[in-house]
């Protein structure tokens, strides 16, 4: 299974793609390439579109235009079941736990898809190894866990469908400074020790930047920036508006309104 | 205990309320007519086909289940995503229609029925305690069911899936559970328990296409139990029958009718959420 690295293929791939809540667009016309093995960011502004994307992919979206193609097959609007089928995980924006289910029975129902019972028991203790506190509340409440414990409850269960591919929408949402390190840490051994195909939404540009190789930059449902992650963290109008190094004060406002016309 | 064997029947009405209710956010209206629907069914099966009991019962949980998932898909379905008053104004004309279309029906019609039950007229004396087991019947009946639904609930895929669902549908449809179709199954697991209902019911009221007006007061006993909460329903359910058999016993005439709703006003007075409401969960 792991093949961490080393091939080039594009395991997925947006072309154009756009996508609208009723008269609002919120996508207009993206395109991106995430290669497999590799840990490829979003980053953005609130509102930006970072989360109609990954909606988008998961298929919880139609797109109005545009193909998705996931290992080489489209899979725009496709049943999200079929898609979570095909290999691609999602850890949604704000965690979306089953409240009133056990850890347990959250983690079995990241794994509805799958009907190997040996692999999703030893799925569940790996997954127990990533994130220990889980095991000692598996039989507790979800609802009742912390905010960062229900983050790690988020990935863990998007674990147990063994995807290839997994979307994580701001992981670092809410959480201390040194939680959001913990869970960098453990993205990062995810795709080191699984193989799994990261595509990383964040707004916390530092930590995001730091622990992918290739970032996008989003900016009213356009990429305005494409790069990578070296590079975008040298990027001044990055370091600017993303990193919070602010140089000009009330010039650079200015400045990213002109930024905002630009593609 | 008639009014234990009552409430055991408001109860898996209101069972119903609140399994179609977690799963949908939809009030649905024509549960006691899906209860009249199914004791109907039973009818055809014990005295037109003479069948047991138990196969009795079988059938007209099965063909209830077809026809509760049914009405989701043909007639709720298309209408997903409507104002809530839309659905339930639905739900109320799904029910006008099962009344009329019974009464169309030759051999089921507006004429009162009665099914066989083992459970005869017979009377079990202990101790000096008198005992009608007919209504020890209804008791026990209700227990099995609740018992079975609870290990569904609790340890199948299915049932862990049915929760899932209700506590958090766009995160079901992240994990890859076939949303509609699970909806689809509460309606036709909601359908089957009102056919259970409506088999529990018909000796104590006799089958006629009126008998589902007693899901006026199962749905007290839902809110009473906390609109949203199947343990709520049960409890809901077996106080508001209890109530109404004290008060047929020790009040005058008429305020055996209006118990129901006496006893609702009076525990959301006390607590707005119902008895096993979430209180602290939702502050508006
Ligand atoms: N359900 C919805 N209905 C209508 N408009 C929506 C809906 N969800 C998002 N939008 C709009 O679509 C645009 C993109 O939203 P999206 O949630 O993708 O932003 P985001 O980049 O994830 O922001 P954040 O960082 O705040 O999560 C926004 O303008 C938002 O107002
Ligand atoms: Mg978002």
């Amino acid at each position: 299974m792991s093949e961490a690295g080393g091939s080039d293929e594009v395991i997925l791939e947006l072309a154009n793609v756009e996508a609208s809540y009723g008269p609002v667009q919120a996508l207009r016309g993206v395109s991106l390439k995430v290669r497999r093995g590799k840990i490829v960011t979003v980053l953005g502004a609130n509102g930006a579109g970072k989360s109609t994307i990954l909606k988008t992919i998961s298929g919880i979206i139609d797109p109005r235009k545009g193909q998705i193609r996931f290992e080489g097959e489209e899979i725009q609007r496709k049943d999200p079941a079929l898609v979570v089928r095909r290999g691609i995980g999602h850890v949604p924006e704000g965690r979306e736990v089953f409240p009133l289910l056990t850890v347990e029975e959250n983690l079995r129902m990241g794994a509805y898809t799958r009907s190997d019972a040996a692999g999703v028991a030893g799925d569940i203790e790996l997954v127990y190894g990533y994130f220990p506190i889980l095991k000692e509340r598996a039989k507790q409440e979800a609802g009742l866990l912390s905010g960062g414990e229900q983050q790690m409850l988020a990935i863990s269960r998007a674990l147990l469908s063994r995807p290839r591919l997994m979307l994580m929408d701001e992981p670092s949402l809410g959480l201390s400074p040194l939680l959001t390190q913990e869970i960098f840490r453990i993205i990062a051994r995810i795709n080191r020790e699984q193989g799994t195909t990261i595509l990383l939404v964040e707004q916390n540009a530092n930590m995001a930047l730091e622990v992918a190789e290739f970032g996008y930059v989003l900016e009213v449902g356009r990429i305005v920036m494409e790069d990578s992650c070296a590079n975008l963290a040298r990027k001044e109008d990055v370091q600017e508006f993303y990193l919070g190094m602010k140089a000009e004060g009330v010039r650079g406002q200015r400045r990213w309104k002109k930024k905002k016309q630009w593609r | 205990m008639a009014g234990v064997s009552l409430g055991c029947v408001y109860a898996l009405v209101a069972l119903g309320f609140v399994l179609i209710y977690k799963a949908t956010e939809t009030v649905n209206f024509a549960q006691g007519d899906l209860m009249m629907l199914g004791a109907f069914f039973a009818l055809t099966a014990s005295v037109m086909m003479g069948w047991p009991y138990w196969a009795t019962i079988l059938f007209a949980i099965t063909v209830m289940a077809v026809v509760g998932m049914l009405i989701e898909r043909i007639v709720l379905r298309p209408v997903l995503g409507q104002p809530a008053f839309t659905v339930v104004m639905i739900t109320i004309g799904v029910g006008y229609v099962m009344r009329g279309v019974v009464t169309m029906i030759p051999g089921w019609g507006t004429d009162t029925h009665q099914i066989a039950t083992p459970f005869a007229e017979a009377i079990w004396n202990v101790g000096g305690v008198v005992l009608p087991v007919q209504q020890l019947g209804v008791i026990a009946m209700t227990a099995a069911l609740c018992a079975v639904l609870y290990l569904f609930f609790r340890f199948s895929r299915l049932g862990v899936a049915m929760q899932a669902t209700s506590q958090n549908q766009l995160a079901a449809y992240y994990m890859g559970i076939p949303v509609r179709r699970v909806n689809m199954m509460i309606w036709g697991l909601s359908a089957g328990v009102a056919a259970f209902a409506g088999i529990l019911l018909a000796p104590a009221t006799f089958i006629h296409s009126n008998m589902g007006f007693i899901g006026l007061k199962a749905f007290p006993a839902a809110v009473l139990g906390g609109f949203g909460s199947v343990p709520g329903a049960i409890v809901g359910g077996l106080i508001i029958g209890v109530v109404e058999a004290l008060a047929g016993y020790y009040l005058p005439e008429g305020f055996k009718d209006v118990a129901a709703y006496v006893v609702l006003l009076v525990v959301l007075m006390v607590r707005p959420s119902g008895i096993f409401g979430e209180t602290a969960r939702k502050k508006v």
